[in-house]
């Protein structure tokens, strides 16, 4: 059994564990509140953006449709994109949208479709590169940038661009974790190529005709690209609010634990303490009584 | 909104929100052409060239410098979306 001053010694060092939990859990909460924010900042662009996309597909069918819009007609070559956080103390934050990606490699594995992956984020490819190496196309770390804005994003979405009009890739998903409230982030799958147009945020138009210059093929040809982008930026930048609350929650369980430890470790160290004395007084008693 | 004379306009980059609010006039310079728009303007779309927007309400004028542009005109006003764009600095006349 440890002596008393192992237990003090223990009892200190959960104390100091418990210091540094509790201090990330602060920064991430400042930093969450940051995030939050500039999640919510992107929305109106990217809502917009889909509702002018919906607008423009509605009124495109058949060949002149761009193939980003309504895919090559292919789904063989899978492209799929992982976005993580470059780090980790959160929870099951970053495994949770690995295992969702995993889980989807190997149903299109087992359909017979060939899969290539690109992550974005250091942890996401930490925990794939065993699995998928030989798969992994690129990966993108962006623990370097300060503030996510769409000139960092624009590279990745040129190379999933290229790869789509390359031919490599027929059909290009997105894993990443959506910011439902900052106790839920649900791992998500985003389809990038064909374009997941959404009729439901199509306006109504009441019926007026629209003038396009230049023309709605056109118009869509330099848009999709874009959108792309949008679409990745949004999406990172949700996935950085999320990775936030996840570690703030991460660390507000881990400050809770440890506090519970050093409150049993203390009771156990004290009444050793008290049965040290005890032993201690008898022994002294019992000597005076013997002489 | 069609019982006002004043255009309502939003300018939006990914990062927030520029501008929004109701205006008389704005200019921009689309791909063919820099046009004008007014409130109550026919449903219209167009990439916009590098260049700069100008939004005139009143005596005010405010100036946006805007890359990576598109213009969306329909009966609730007009959006302009830009992968950038920064203002020159707003000038009273």
């Amino acid at each position: 059994m440890a002596s008393l001053k192992d237990m003090r010694t223990q009892i200190g060092s959960v104390k100091a564990t418990q210091k540094i939990t509790k201090a990330m859990q602060m920064v991430a909460a400042a930093k969450l509140k940051r995030a939050q924010d500039s999640a919510e900042n992107a929305r109106p662009y990217a809502k917009r953006m889909a509702a002018v996309i919906a607008n423009l597909a509605r009124g495109i069918t058949g060949d002149s449709a761009p193939q980003m819009l309504v895919g090559n007609g292919s789904t063989t070559h899978q492209l799929v994109v992982v976005a993580t956080a470059d780090r980790g103390l959160a929870g099951g934050f970053n495994s949770n949208i690995v295992r969702a990606a995993r889980e989807f490699i190997a149903q299109q594995t087992a359909a017979g479709n060939k899969v290539r992956l690109i992550t974005i984020g250091r942890k996401g490819r930490d925990q794939l590169k065993r699995q998928f190496g030989d798969k992994i196309v690129e990966s993108f770390d962006l623990s370097g940038t300060k503030v996510l804005t769409i000139d960092v994003v624009a590279p990745i979405a040129d190379l999933i661009a290229r790869e789509f009009s390359e031919g490599r890739a027929d059909v290009v998903t997105l894993f990443y974790s959506r910011f439902q409230s900052v106790i839920a982030q649900v791992p998500s799958a985003k389809r990038l190529i064909p374009a997941d147009v959404d009729l439901s945020a199509l306006e109504d138009t009441h019926g007026a005709v629209y003038e396009y210059e230049p023309s709605e093929e056109e118009l869509l040809e330099t848009l999709l690209p874009r959108n792309l982008s949008v679409q990745l930026l949004a999406s990172l930048l949700e996935n950085n609010a999320g990775f936030y609350a996840s570690q703030m929650s991460a660390m507000d369980n881990a400050t809770r634990n440890a506090g519970e430890m050093i409150n049993a470790m203390t009771l156990k160290y004290n009444r050793k303490r008290q049965a040290q004395i005890t032993t201690e007084l008898i022994e002294i008693i019992a000597g005076a009584e013997a002489l | 909104m069609a019982d006002t004379d004043k255009l309502h306009v939003s300018l939006v980059t990914p990062e927030r929100e520029l501008f929004a609010g109701e205006v008389d006039q704005v200019v921009a310079p689309g791909v063919e052409g820099e046009f004008g728009v007014l409130a109550h303007h026919a449903p219209f779309m167009t990439t916009l060239a590098e260049g700069d927007v100008t939004i005139l309400d009143g005596v005010t004028k405010r100036v946006f410098q805007v890359r990576g542009g598109f213009a969306d005109v329909n009966e609730d006003g007009m959006t302009i979306l830009a992968e950038h764009a920064n203002e020159y600095g707003e000038n009273v006349h």
